[in-house]
C-alpha cells in the first residue's frame, strides 16, 4: 500500500518590535541573563500588562498579507500552565478571538506549479523565558533567564494542506520570504526568531480521512524540519504497514541522532484552562486603520516576480530567485536604477552574490562589502567596452573580497582593454611571423585556424585585447588588405 | 481636649495650614495612639514609624519654607498590605509573601506620596483579600474595636479598625466583593468602592482582576471625597483604568439631596436578615425623605444569583492570578531537596497558602476546567451581564439605590470560620456592585441594641461618585453617628 503524508505547520515568529509585548522593556536577543526585565515581565505581584501597539500592528500586517478574516474585535486569553520560564504561570495568548482566521498562502513549487495552503488562524502571544542547566558548587542546577520572557510572539497555524516534503519545503520558504518582505521579523532560525513546528500524519493514498497526527518540536532549521519530516514519514509508515497504530503525541527532534523522541506527555491530560484575560480590554480594530495598513503593505514576492519578468524581461526562474528575498530584489532594482543592465545584474547576483549569503551566520546581502554602486559601475565599464565579461567577473570577485570599487581595481591591476590599435597591430604582426604554418593553413581555407591565431594574440595581450578587433585585424593582414 | 490623632484629614489639613499643628506632631500623636491600642486591635501588619517621622519633618520644613504643597500634605495614611509600597513588606497576610518587598510603588501609593500623604503602616487583611473577617491572616486576626471578641469584617479589616481606633487619619483598601464596604459597616467608618477603572489597580496585588477596585476608608465622607480625588485617574499602566477626567469631589460636595430619587430594591429584603438591619435601612429611607428626596421601590431581579456568580468568576480569576506564587523567582520556597520542579511547586504552595486561599484556588481551577468552563464560567459571565442590566434599568428611574451594607452586625470571631458558605453570604449586598462595576459607598447608619455598628450602602451608576458623596454627606451633616468612637 502506498502512503501519503498530511502536513501542517505552526509557525512561531518573534516580532521585530523594539519593546516587549506587554511592557516597555527592550526586546533583544542575547545580553546578560535577566538584564532586559522589569516588574511586569518578571510577573511581580500587582503588575499589569499593557499591549504594545507595534506588536499588534506587525501582527495585523501578517494577517492582511495572508488574506485572513480580521475581526472588528480581538481579545487576549490566559493559557494556564506551570513552567519555571513562565513567570506568571500563565501565558497571555489568544484562544477564542484571534486577530486573524481563514487565511491562505500561495506556495510556488519548483517547476512553476502553484498551490494554496490554508491558514487556520494567526494569534499574538507572549514568549517564555528560557532555562539554563548548569553546575553550581558541584550540583546540577537550573537557572532562569527571563530576557526573552514576554517578547512578542506571533503564531501562524496552517491547515494540514501539504502532501509532500517538497510542498512542506516550499511552504517554509514562502513563509519566511513573506515575513521578511513584511519586515515584521528578522526570521533568524538560528536565534529562534523563526521556528516551524511540524505536524504530520500518514494515510493510505486515496483515503479521505486523516490519520493520527504527531507534532514535532525543537527543530531549528528548514533542513532539520525536512529531516524530521522524512524520519516521521518513515516511522509512521512502518507502524502502519505493521498494522500498528500511531499515537497522538508531541515528539522532540534530536538533531544529532537524526530522530524524533516521544515527550511522553498525554495530550488528553493537558488542560490550559483558557479564559479571557481580564487585565486587557478587547482590542477594537478600526476598519479605516486596517485599510491604511493594507495600502502600505509592500509588493510581495509573487507580484515582484511577475513584474521582474515583464519590466526587465528576465526569465521566470531568474525573476523568482531574485524576488525570493526582499533585500536581494531591492539590491537588484537599485542596480538597474543606477545603470540599466538588468540581465547582467541578474546573472552576476545569481552566480556570484547569492552563494555568499546564508550559511551558519545567516549572512544577508546588506552584510556584504559589495553594494549596488559596485555592480552598476562594473556594468557601465563593461558596456563601454573597456573590459570584457571575463575580466568583469574577476573584478566582481575582487570587489566582493575587498569592497573596492571596480574602477579602482581595474586601474590598479591594469586590467583595462588595450584599445591602442598600434599595440594590437604589433602583436598581430608578431603572431603572423611566429605562426607561419597555421597562417598558411588558414590561407588554404581552414577557417578554424583563425581562432587559434586570435588566441595567440590574446595571450600576448594578456587578455586585454578585444577578440573581435583581433580577428578582424588578423583576417585583413593575412589577406594582405590594409587595416 | 482633642488629640491630633482624633482629627479627620480635612480638620488636620486646616490645622497644618494655619500652623496650629505640625505634621511631626500629628504623626507622633498617631504613633502614640498606635502604641496604646494596637496590642488590643492588631490592625497593622507593620508600622512604618521612623520613615513616617522623617517624612513628616520634611513636609514641615517644606511648609515652613513656603513650598507649594497639597493641602493634605503631612497627613498619615494606613495602607492595606496588598498594595506595593517600595522597600516595605507586602505580605498580603500570606506566608508565601512573608519576605517579599516590592521594588516598585503601586500607582495609588505614588499618587499618595505625590500629595504628601505619609504611609504610617500596612494593615492586616484576609490572606490575599479572601475573606470577610480578617481571620484568614497568616499573622493573626484583627479585632473589632467596638467589641474585641468580634471581627472587624474583611478583607480590609485592618484598615477599617485602624480608622475607628484612631490609629491613623486616613486609610486605603481594596474591594473585590465588599472588602472595603463590609468592614466599613462592621467598624462604623466611611468606605467607598469607586467605579471599576476609576482608580488604577497597578501595584495592587490581584485577587480577581475584573472585580478588584481600590477605594478610600475614612472617618467621614468629606475625607473619602478628598482621598479619592488624590488617588483616582487614568493610568497608562492599567489598561482597564478609565480615561475620564477626575471631578473635584470636594468642591461638588454640597450635601443637597432635594428632588433626588432613591430606589429601595425589594430583593434586598432577604430571608434571615437581621431585623435591626432592616429597621435601620427603613429609617435611613425615612431620613432622606425628610431631607426632600423621594424613595421608590425598585426591582433588581437577579440579585439572588450574585453570590454564586461572584464566587465563580472571582475564584476563576484568583486561581490564575495566584499561580505565580511558586517559589521560583520571589516569595517563599519550601526547604529542599525536591524530587523535581512539580514537587517544589507543591511543597512551596502547600506550606505558603492558608486554607481559604487553597479552597478558592481549587474552586476556581474547577470552574475553568475543560468540560466545566461553559457550564460555570461562561454561564456566570452571562448572569453577570443580567445583573449589570438590572442596575442599568433601575438607574433609568432612580438616581441612587439605598440598601443595607451587610445582612448582620459584626459577628463573633470564630463564629463562621468553619462554615465558608455562611461567611460568603456576608457579601450578599456588596458583591453585586463589583459584578456590575458600579460605585458604592457605605457609611455608619446606626447601632444595634447590643451597641454594634450597622452600615447603610448607597449605590450609583458608573462614575457617579460625586453624587454618592453628596447623598452620604447629607446623612453626616444631619447626624453624628459617624463621630462616635469605641472605648478602648
Ligand atoms: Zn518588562
Amino acid at each position: 500500500m502506498e502512503f501519503e503524508p498530511v502536513i501542517g505547520f505552526e509557525t512561531h515568529v518573534e516580532l521585530a518590535a523594539k519593546s516587549k509585548v506587554f511592557c516597555d522593556t527592550r526586546a533583544e536577543f542575547g545580553g546578560e541573563p535577566n538584564s532586559y526585565v522589569c516588574e511586569v515581565c518578571l510577573g511581580l505581584p500587582g503588575t499589569l500588562p499593557v499591549l504594545n501597539k507595534t506588536s499588534m500592528e506587525l501582527s495585523l500586517k501578517v494577517a492582511l498579507a495572508l488574506n485572513c478574516d480580521i475581526p472588528e474585535v480581538t481579545e487576549f486569553d490566559r493559557k494556564n500552565y506551570y513552567y519555571p520560564d513562565l513567570p506568571k504561570n500563565y501565558q497571555i495568548s489568544q484562544e477564542y478571538r484571534p486577530l486573524g482566521r481563514n487565511g491562505a498562502m500561495t506556495i510556488l513549487m519548483p517547476g512553476g506549479r502553484e498551490k494554496t495552503v490554508g491558514i487556520h488562524n494567526i494569534h499574538l502571544e507572549e514568549d517564555a523565558g528560557k532555562l539554563v542547566h548548569d553546575v553550581y558548587k558541584g550540583r546540577g542546577v537550573s537557572l532562569v533567564d527571563l530576557n526573552r520572557a514576554s517578547t512578542s510572539l506571533l503564531e501562524i497555524v496552517s491547515q494540514p494542506d501539504m502532501r509532500s516534503p517538497e510542498e512542506a519545503e516550499a511552504f517554509m520558504e514562502t513563509m519566511r520570504s513573506l515575513l521578511r518582505y513584511l519586515e515584521v521579523s528578522d526570521c533568524k532560525m538560528q536565534e529562534g526568531s523563526l521556528r516551524f513546528e511540524l505536524n504530520v500524519s500518514m494515510r493510505p493514498k486515496g483515503q479521505k480521512e486523516f490519520g493520527t497526527k504527531v507534532e514535532v518540536k525543537n527543530v531549528g532549521s528548514v533542513r532539520a524540519v525536512l529531516r524530521a519530516l522524512d524520519y516521521e514519514m518513515r516511522r509512521q509508515t512502518e507502524i502502519l504497514e505493521d498494522g500498528g497504530r500511531v499515537i497522538q503525541e508531541t515528539r522532540l527532534w534530536d538533531d544529532e541522532r537524526g530522530e524524533t523522541r516521544s515527550m511522553r506527555v498525554k495530550e488528553g491530560a493537558k488542560d490550559y484552562r483558557y479564559f479571557p484575560e481580564p487585565d486587557l480590554p478587547p482590542v477594537h480594530i478600526d476598519r479605516e486603520y486596517l485599510e491604511t495598513l493594507r495600502k502600505d503593505l509592500p509588493e510581495l514576492r509573487d507580484a515582484k516576480r511577475k513584474r521582474f519578468v515583464e519590466e526587465y524581461g528576465l526569465p521566470d526562474y531568474d525573476a523568482g530567485v531574485l524576488a525570493a528575498e526582499k533585500a536581494v530584489a531591492d539590491f537588484f532594482e537599485e542596480c538597474t536604477r543606477l545603470h540599466n543592465a538588468p540581465k547582467v545584474y541578474s546573472n552576476w547576483i545569481m552566480v556570484y552574490i547569492l552563494r555568499e549569503l546564508g550559511g551558519e551566520d545567516e549572512k544577508e546581502i546588506a552584510d556584504l562589502k559589495i553594494t549596488p554602486e559596485h555592480l552598476a559601475q562594473l556594468a557601465q565599464i563593461l558596456d563601454s567596452g573597456k573590459i570584457n565579461q571575463n575580466i568583469a567577473k574577476k573584478v566582481l570577485n575582487k570587489s566582493l573580497q575587498t569592497g573596492d570599487l571596480p574602477e579602482k581595481i581595474i586601474q590598479e591591476k591594469g586590467l583595462e582593454m588595450v584599445s591602442d590599435s598600434g599595440e594590437i597591430e604589433k602583436f598581430v604582426d608578431e603572431v603572423i611571423v611566429e605562426q607561419a604554418g597555421p597562417v598558411e593553413e588558414y590561407k588554404n581555407g581552414k577557417d578554424n585556424t583563425l581562432n587559434f591565431l586570435v588566441g595567440q594574440v590574446m595571450r600576448k595581450s594578456r587578455g586585454k585585447a578585444q577578440p573581435d578587433t583581433v580577428q578582424e585585424l588578423l583576417r585583413k593582414k593575412i589577406r594582405g588588405e590594409q587595416p | 481636649m482633642t488629640e491630633p490623632y482624633q482629627l479627620t484629614a480635612w480638620e488636620a489639613a486646616q490645622a497644618l495650614q494655619n500652623r496650629s499643628l505640625s505634621s511631626s506632631e500629628l504623626i507622633s500623636s498617631v504613633l502614640r495612639r498606635i502604641g496604646e491600642v494596637e496590642p488590643k486591635v492588631h490592625a497593622f501588619q507593620v508600622v512604618i514609624a521612623d520613615k513616617a517621622k522623617e517624612m513628616a519633618k520634611e513636609i514641615d520644613d517644606r511648609r515652613a519654607r513656603g513650598d507649594s504643597l497639597h493641602p493634605w500634605a503631612g497627613v498619615p495614611i494606613a495602607v492595606k498590605d496588598n498594595f506595593c509600597l517600595k522597600d516595605a513588606p507586602c505580605t498580603c497576610s500570606s506566608r508565601i509573601l512573608e519576605n517579599f518587598n516590592p521594588p516598585y510603588h503601586a500607582t495609588v501609593v505614588q499618587k499618595m506620596l505625590d500629595a504628601g500623604l505619609i504611609p504610617i503602616g500596612k494593615t492586616n487583611l484576609d490572606e490575599f483579600a479572601m475573606g470577610s473577617s480578617t481571620e484568614n491572616s497568616a499573622f493573626g486576626m484583627t479585632r473589632n474595636p467596638w467589641d474585641l471578641d468580634r471581627v472587624p469584617g474583611g478583607s480590609s479589616g485592618g484598615s477599617a479598625a485602624s480608622i475607628i481606633a484612631d490609629e491613623t487619619v486616613l486609610s486605603i483598601g481594596s474591594d473585590t466583593g465588599g472588602s472595603i464596604r463590609q468592614p466599613a459597616a462592621f467598624c462604623s467608618i466611611t468606605g467607598m468602592k469607586p467605579t471599576y477603572g476609576r482608580v488604577s489597580r497597578y501595584g495592587l496585588v490581584a485577587f480577581a482582576s475584573s472585580l478588584d477596585q481600590i477605594g478610600p476608608m475614612t472617618k467621614d465622607v468629606r475625607d473619602a471625597a478628598g482621598l479619592l480625588q488624590i488617588i483616582a485617574g487614568h493610568d497608562p499602566h492599567d489598561s482597564t483604568s478609565i480615561a475620564q477626567p477626575v471631578p473635584d469631589y470636594l468642591t461638588e460636595l454640597t450635601g443637597d439631596v432635594r428632588g433626588l430619587k432613591i430606589g429601595i430594591p425589594k430583593e434586598y429584603s432577604i430571608e434571615g436578615m437581621n431585623p435591626e438591619i432592616e429597621k435601620n435601612w427603613r429609617e435611613a429611607a425615612l431620613f432622606y425623605e425628610g431631607q426632600g428626596a423621594e424613595c421608590v421601590e425598585i426591582s433588581l431581579p437577579h440579585t439572588e444569583y450574585a453570590i454564586a456568580v461572584y464566587y465563580m468568576i472571582g475564584t476563576a480569576e484568583a486561581s490564575s492570578n495566584l499561580a505565580r506564587y511558586d517559589g521560583v523567582v520571589y516569595g517563599r520556597r519550601a526547604e529542599g531537596p525536591f524530587e523535581n520542579i512539580v514537587d517544589m511547586y507543591r511543597k512551596s504552595r502547600s506550606e505558603g497558602f492558608g486554607s481559604e486561599v487553597k479552597r478558592r484556588i481549587m474552586l476556581g481551577t474547577y470552574v475553568l476546567s475543560a468540560g466545566y468552563f461553559d457550564a460555570y464560567y461562561r454561564r456566570a459571565q452571562r448572569v453577570r451581564t443580567l445583573i449589570k442590566n438590572d442596575f442599568e434599568a433601575a438607574f433609568k428611574t432612580v438616581d441612587v439605590v439605598l440598601c443595607p451594607a451587610t445582612p448582620s452586625p459584626p459577628f463573633k470571631a470564630g463564629e463562621k470560620t468553619d462554615d465558608p458558605l455562611e461567611m460568603y453570604l456576608s457579601d450578599v449586598f456588596t458583591a453585586p456592585l463589583n459584578l456590575a462595576g458600579l460605585p458604592g459607598i457605605v457609611i455608619p447608619g446606626g447601632f444595634s441594641s447590643e451597641g454594634l455598628p450597622i452600615g447603610i450602602q448607597l449605590i450609583g451608576p458608573a462614575l457617579s461618585e460625586s453624587r454618592l458623596f453628596n447623598v452620604a454627606h447629607r446623612f453626616q451633616m444631619e447626624t453624628d453617628i459617624h463621630k462616635r468612637r469605641p472605648t478602648l
